[in-house]
């Protein structure tokens, strides 16, 4: 097909070439493996050149700026140290308190020793701190089966997502059951759940038979989920009842939560609620209906677009201005709500960047089996979309864990708070106690995120399908 | 290559119309992507759809399960008409198998869960029964030892025979192939057209957009030929190729024959 001639220059040497053996395999070069190896390619290989002038003064320079950080290292390590062990205070004799720490320059373990149980629970009463620890056994033990169990993980993720925080709520608060001991509040409080796990059952019924369509068959598992939350609603005043009549629980109030506790409440309450919220708003703002596509457009940027604490101040000084007098709402839940929206918007942007990525020919694939949208959603688009932005997730993950701390600004003792109401006890003021506290309060946010990154890498490595 | 010594039976072709396209009108914002395209496809036929780039044939394939909206004319696919209600959509969908250039596979999924998904969700079919069904045809495209690997560990010929499984397994009535060996190695593209050929002697009805003028030879009863979204000529494949009418698709046949 070519119209024109081409002249290729010609060639003076063999050209022609057969290879009559297999060439062999050998191992790499001493230089690229083992100790030797790496000691060379991470250590040695910037400052080992002496074969030119340039070339050697570069090496020197080299050595020294290894030398210097290799100094700075071992001095910042052993300031920590000598902080934190040699120069510290470790036991406080009775009554002692801050006489035991003023004679050493280092930290006052005694002082977190002595504040701990506020730390964990606030001001939590005693007598019924069995409840949160029984909460904190149940997450941690929910977490170690997701992350080591050996099967059923799916039932185990469905209860920590749908069951655990009835759970939680019933323990940490209590169920105003006991009112004089008067029954019929107890069944008037199971009456109402009943009746709504009856319509979700008849509703998953249905749906599973799939006589509701295809927007049915693919959310028969939520609805099955809900009747299982809202069982558990009807059957745990019972059962609380039960508690109550053997123990003598009460309910504490929110404004008694504290600490950890309450750190660990607002987080997971976001992180429960934001992932859900944040799939919907994303495939809402994706949407071709103008009115699901621009409310959620609304939502997610005006709630981007304002500080959370801005909003949390808002709730808590100026909305009794708006209330009726004597109308109260409860702070925490008013925290509770303002961080799981903020959560909602930025996750439904990080989950929409992983819908972004999908390619067309997913939805075109799933289309082309007669799945409907959101069979399509469930089952194709979302477990790919999210698998692809876990790193965005746990981010705002973290993200938001820490940004709890804000919840101090309306008075709401988290974990830092705590910390900072402790540090004002004068039997224990001594020039390093705020060191000491807040290192620790440090050391346990560092703890929960970096498990949660941890965690993240785990399921990235586990959900990895790309296989090369 | 007679077509009368090499049909196997099954290969007959039926009155019954499969697809009815009558004076189809498609555009891309002002852009009239297909113009007038009357195409009647009866049961058994082997179609295969041929044209330069941006002629128009995967759109027009595309319209026949909505993977395409067509704006003007009807499309009747098995009885049933396309029109935007969502139910006459997905019952075609789910009577019309289509395979991809690029498999649309969902990687997330082994093998079997890729060929079961749409059995169990769409047809409601019992887990055990579609598991069942899924090895029948995975057995038939020659990769059953692969059921519990995922898409990322097959080679890309065996990735399109398992689409072309995935397909069969909701017991399509037509196959729509979108250029399904346009992304292989040379070496894999028989291995599908294998496939496909022993799908062709099985009776199925299959329209095919596809540059492998050996296999329209071979298998199709008919060859379509398009240029700027309407169809130019179509004819047998002995009279196509051997004796093309407009300058058109003599252009097109001595650009992509000519080597």
């Amino acid at each position: 097909m070519i119209d024109r001639p081409v002249e290729y220059p010609a060639v003076d040497h063999e050209v022609a070439y057969l290879r009559t053996e297999e060439a062999p395999t050998l191992q790499p070069p001493g230089s690229e493996i083992g100790f030797r190896g790496w000691l060379w390619r991470n250590i040695f290989a910037s400052m080992a050149d002496y074969t030119s002038a340039p070339a050697a003064v570069m090496s020197l320079f080299m050595t020294a700026i290894t030398l210097f950080t290799g100094y700075a290292i071992v001095w910042m390590a052993w300031t920590l140290l000598d902080f934190t062990v040699f120069s510290a205070t470790f036991t406080a004799a009775e009554g002692l308190k801050r006489d035991a720490c003023l004679p050493n320059p280092g930290a006052c373990w005694p002082f977190i020793e002595a504040k701990w149980y506020q730390f964990m629970y606030g001001f939590y009463p005693p007598e019924d701190v069995w409840r949160v620890n029984v909460c904190f056994a149940v997450l941690a033990a929910g977490i170690g089966w997701l992350i080591f169990g050996p099967s059923h993980r799916g039932k185990v993720a469905a209860f920590m997502l749908f069951g655990y925080p009835v759970l939680a709520y019933v323990l940490l608060n209590g169920m105003p059951v006991e009112d004089n001991g008067d029954l019929g509040h107890i069944f008037s409080g199971v009456w109402f759940p009943a009746i709504v796990a009856a319509v979700l059952f008849a509703g998953w019924w249905l749906a599973d038979a799939g006589r509701l369509g295809d927007v049915g068959s693919a959310f028969a598992p939520v609805l099955l989920m809900g009747v299982i939350v809202v069982a558990i609603f009807a059957v745990l005043p019972l059962v609380t009842m039960a508690i109550d009549l053997a123990l003598g629980t009460e309910v504490v109030e929110t404004n008694k939560w504290g600490g950890l506790t309450v750190t660990l409440v607002v987080a997971i309450a976001g992180i429960v609620v934001s992932l859900p919220m944040g799939m919907l708003l994303a495939l809402g703002r994706r949407s071709s209906a103008p009115i699901i596509k621009w409310s959620s457009i609304i939502f997610i940027e005006v709630v981007r677009g304002i500080p959370l604490i801005s909003v949390l101040f808002f709730a808590s000084a100026m909305l009794p201005y708006f209330l009726e007098p004597g109308v109260d709402f409860n702070k925490l839940l008013r925290a509770m709500i303002g961080v799981m929206l903020f959560a909602s918007a930025y996750m439904a942007e990080v989950i929409r960047g992983g819908l972004q990525a999908m390619p067309k020919g997913q939805y075109e694939g799933g289309m082309s089996l007669g799945l409907s949208y959101w069979q399509q959603m469930r089952l194709i688009i979302m477990p790919q979309a999210l698998t692809t932005v876990i790193p965005g997730i746990v981010n705002t993950f973290i993200g938001l864990f820490k940004d709890t701390t804000l919840v101090l600004i309306i008075s709401i003792f988290d974990l830092l708070g705590i910390l900072m109401a402790t540090l004002k006890d004068p039997e224990w003021a001594t020039p390093t106690t705020a060191y000491t506290g807040y290192l620790t309060i440090a050391l346990i946010y560092w703890i929960f995120c970096f498990g949660m990154s941890r965690y993240s890498v785990h399921m990235e490595r586990k959900l990895d399908r790309s296989h090369h | 290559m007679q077509m009368t010594d090499t049909t196997p039976p099954n290969m007959t072709i039926s009155d019954e119309k499969a697809i009815e396209i009558s004076q189809m009108n498609k555009w891309y914002g002002s852009f009239h992507v297909l113009r007038d395209i009357n195409l009647t496809v009866y049961r058994g036929e082997r179609i295969v759809i041929c044209g330069p780039s941006g002629s128009g044939k995967s759109t027009m394939i595309r319209c026949i399960n909505a993977l395409e909206e067509h704006q003007d004319g009807t499309i009747v696919v098995d009885g049933t008409r396309l029109t935007s209600d969502l139910k006459n959509i997905d019952k075609i969908r789910s009577e019309v198998g289509m395979c991809f250039q690029h498999f649309n596979l969902f990687p997330h999924l082994t093998i079997l869960e890729n060929c079961t998904l749409a059995p169990i969700w769409v047809r409601k079919v019992p887990k055990k029964e579609a598991v069942e069904t899924a090895m029948h045809y995975l057995e038939k495209v020659k990769i059953p030892d692969q059921a519990n690997k995922y898409p990322g560990q097959l080679s890309g010929g065996q990735q399109q025979r398992v689409a072309i499984a995935r397909s069969l397994c909701m017991k399509p009535r037509v196959m729509l192939f979108d250029e399904p060996t346009s992304a292989l190695d040379p070496e894999m593209i028989k291995e599908v057209l294998d496939t496909m050929i022993e799908l062709a002697e099985e009776g199925m009805t299959m329209l095919c957009v596809t540059h492998e003028m050996g296999f329209a030879r071979q298998v199709a009863n008919r060859v379509i030929f398009m240029d700027r979204g309407q169809i130019v000529e179509q004819n047998e494949p002995e009279a196509f190729f051997n004796n093309p009418q407009s300058d058109r698709t003599k252009l097109f046949l001595s650009q992509i024959l000519g080597h």
